[in-house]
């Protein structure tokens, strides 16, 4: 039949792999994975949501980012998107995830990432001329597609388990679904 | 045995003939269904332009057009929001696809793929893909409140293949 009538929320069509930037163990007993758009106000309002939670569930929890840059509404948001994986290359993703979600009004103003790189210990000079020649760009694009694929629709979106989970962003009603969820009881 | 309420709407499904129409697409522009015979269209029926959430649907149309484009699929959005409100947001979300005005009788087109919502006055948020004979291949009509993405229509593309 052509016309669903019953709603099921849509699944990830990529699982979670070596390629993917996780916090936590791949083993924990539930996987959550953010697809987000730095720019994204909403992203931006969802990342201290993501940090309560993971303090919440500790190690049963682990957590994936996927990048899902709205370029046509978020003009910093490729660039970016380019630094976290340029950092991450480096091996510095989360700290730079983190300050990139931290200081997202910053976002056009390239000298308070800089000098987080050179904090970081990072090669700036690297940082800067991969950033500049979009070196993952084709990662960026993979990592978007993926997200259409699996039925993102905009930012953030959460899959729980590989499942779309169609809830607010907030701590609750997220970590209620997350426990729900889990594959083993050490993290209800 | 449809348990559909009466409010509802109940669009067309595969293997129906696509419904001919021509609505504008700016003041002096009309955009008609058989210009695209011979090549997929994708029509993305919508409630209205400048939907509040972050990336909303047709935003993320423009920015899924590559993946579209391999298919050679021409997509078309549709509401009830007239010309000018569609071209300025058109413009302010660098949509690259045209958005068509079912303007004027309100909601005819909508009403003739079964994608109008009575309730609301709006177009339901309602997909179609079309092959290159202008037959319905897919559909689906979005849960109130639910952005359908784009996954549903890049499937439904691979198939016409």
């Amino acid at each position: 039949m052509a016309v669903s009538r019953t709603y099921i929320p849509p699944r990830l069509t990529l699982p979670v792999g070596d390629q993917d930037h996780i916090s936590g163990a791949p083993g924990a007993s539930v996987v959550l994975v953010e697809y987000g758009d730095y720019q994204c106000p909403y992203c931006g309002a969802a990342y201290p949501v993501v940090k309560q939670i993971q303090q919440e569930l500790g190690r049963s929890l682990a957590f994936v980012f996927r990048n899902f840059p709205i370029t046509n509404a978020h003009p910093f948001a490729d660039w970016a998107a380019e630094t976290a994986e340029a950092a991450g290359a480096q091996g510095k993703f989360w700290p730079m995830h983190d300050f990139l979600f931290e200081h997202q009004s910053l976002l056009g103003d390239e000298a308070p990432f800089t000098k987080e790189e050179s904090r970081l210990g990072l090669d700036v000079s690297k940082l800067g001329r991969e950033v500049a020649q979009r070196r993952y760009a084709s990662r960026i694009e993979g990592d978007f597609m993926s997200g259409v694929r699996s039925g993102v629709n905009g930012t953030p979106t959460f899959f729980i388990e590989g499942v779309r989970y169609d809830g607010p962003a907030e701590v609750g009603a997220l970590l209620s679904e997350l426990r729900r969820a889990a594959k083993t009881p050490s993290a209800r | 045995m449809s348990k559909t309420p009466p409010s509802k709407p109940s669009i067309l499904r595969a293997g129906e003939r696509a419904p001919a129409f021509t609505l504008n697409t700016t003041p002096d522009q009309a955009v008609s269904l058989k210009d695209f015979l011979g090549r997929p269209v994708v029509l993305a029926f919508y409630p209205a332009d400048w939907s509040p959430i972050c990336s909303d649907q047709m935003g993320l149309y423009a920015q899924v057009m590559p993946a579209f484009k391999k298919f050679e699929a021409e997509v078309l959005g549709i509401s009830v929001d007239g010309i000018w409100s569609h071209l300025a947001f058109a413009k302010d979300r660098r949509l690259n696809f045209p958005l068509l005005a079912d303007f004027e009788p309100k909601g005819a087109v909508s009403r003739a793929y079964g994608a109008f919502e009575g309730r609301t006055g709006e177009s339901a948020r309602a997909l179609f893909v079309i092959d290159r004979k202008g037959v319905i291949r897919w559909s689906f009509l979005s849960p109130d409140g639910v952005n359908p993405g784009a996954d549903g229509i890049l499937a439904a593309l691979e198939k016409l293949e």
